[in-house]
């Protein structure tokens, strides 16, 4: 391919799905594109990206979705979940008329985050109220490996211990699955988070850790004015525990939660 | 870490390679390693010097990782050890035994140094 081509590829994953894709970095585009330009009946990421130049314009969201990284993990910052599940989540839900928390993995990814706490509800169940679990991902091809909950045994051993392991998961051939309870807890949605999000109702928590860091600065902006609408008012935004949102936005820096913010409560400040 | 004392862990596996990239891993992490070719010798090594952590293939030819498990915990000083098997063997029924027997975790062969540490972070020994 050459830097046209590549540069063609990152404007194309900015258009689609806001991500930032350095085409200096061809190896890393060459390597992604290979896969997608099997599947899409192509024999390299070469010709793939020819027949999007001839104008087929549905190879734009396979490049797109190829694109997108899926570096995710088990319980990533442990603590976090624990805080999320022990003290915000059922705080939250004292706050709620019917008790109903609303948690949302936004660009989950293949869905590690989303189902530890899956697995924290099944095995001590939310003190007050009821969880609702929702998931989503712009890249089908990475919902589709969500919602299968199989994992390689290198997935498995990031973040999770050998008890969790064995309690929620097992063999399926040279993958582990986690138990169909688990991976029921969890109601899945493509969405892409630059489009209207207002259809999706108000969520109490919104998980979109290490999203924001490989997207565009327009998209991140975009992304996180779509999210001010997607977060109920005092409810939580958060982010990567080395993620940082600027001052002065809907939100506000929660206090003891590393990348955490509290959407704030315009009506309650005023009253 | 700094100011602690250097932790220590036994590597018990029949395979030098795996020994020697075990080692590697470890002593990047902070521990004095020491290294052991089967159950046995890793018993003996324990009767010396009681490590905090023993690192051990389970299937070495002298003796099964739940026997080694059993009779070091007889030893003086055997109940302090964090045990974790590391294999190739991913059968659950064999990890759920392991746990039962009193393994703290479980490390699946092939593995790498985040795995390690997070593991030995899940056994509260990094």
């Amino acid at each position: 391919m050459s830097a046209i081509d590549y540069a063609l590829v990152a404007k194309v994953c900015a258009e689609r799905a806001g991500l930032s894709v350095d085409p200096a970095k061809s190896y890393l585009i060459d390597s992604r594109l290979a896969p997608a330009a099997r599947r899409e009946g192509f024999e390299s990421a070469a010709e793939l990206v020819a027949a999007l130049k001839g104008g087929e314009e549905r190879l734009g969201a396979a490049v797109a979705e190829a694109m997108a990284p899926a570096e995710t993990a088990f319980f990533r910052d442990r603590e976090v979940f624990e805080r999320l599940w022990e003290v915000e989540a059922p705080a939250l839900a004292r706050r709620r008329p019917e008790g109903v928390v609303r948690i949302w993995s936004a660009g989950c990814a293949t869905g590690q985050e989303i189902y530890s706490l899956a697995m924290m509800q099944a095995e001590a169940p939310a003190p007050t109220g009821r969880v609702e679990l929702y998931a989503s991902d712009f890249a089908e091809r990475l919902l589709e490996r969500a919602r299968a909950g199989a994992y390689s045994s290198f997935e498995v051993q990031r973040g999770l211990s050998a008890r969790e392991l064995v309690r929620h998961f097992e063999n399926r051939g040279d993958q582990f699955q986690l138990s169909r309870p688990v991976r029921q807890a969890v109601r899945w949605r493509r969405v892409n988070l630059l489009e209207d999000l207002t259809p999706l109702g108000a969520f109490d928590i919104v998980l979109c850790r290490h999203v924001l860091g490989v997207l565009t600065e327009a998209a991140q902006a975009r992304t996180l004015q779509r999210l001010e609408g997607a977060v109920a008012p005092g409810g939580l935004l958060v982010l990567g525990a080395n993620e940082t949102l600027a001052t002065g936005s809907a939100f506000a820096a929660a206090n003891g939660l590393a990348g955490a913010y509290v959407r704030v409560d315009r009506a309650r400040d005023a009253a | 870490m700094k100011g602690d004392p250097v932790k220590t862990c036994l590597v018990v596996d029949d395979s030098r390679v795996v020994r020697k990239v075990a080692r590697r891993l470890l002593e990047d992490l902070g521990f004095a390693v020491t290294e052991a070719s089967d159950g046995l010798e890793g018993l003996a090594w324990c009767r010396a010097m009681m490590p905090d952590v023993v690192l051990i293939e389970p299937a070495t030819p002298t003796m099964s990782g739940i026997d080694f498990l059993r009779r070091l915990r007889l030893e003086p000083g055997g109940r302090g050890p964090k045990v974790i098997f590391c294999s190739g063997q991913t059968d659950l029924d064999r990890v759920r035994e392991a746990l039962d027997a009193g393994a703290a975790e479980y490390v699946i062969k092939p593995f790498d140094g985040e795995i390690l540490a997070g593991k030995l972070a899940l056994a509260r020994v990094a």
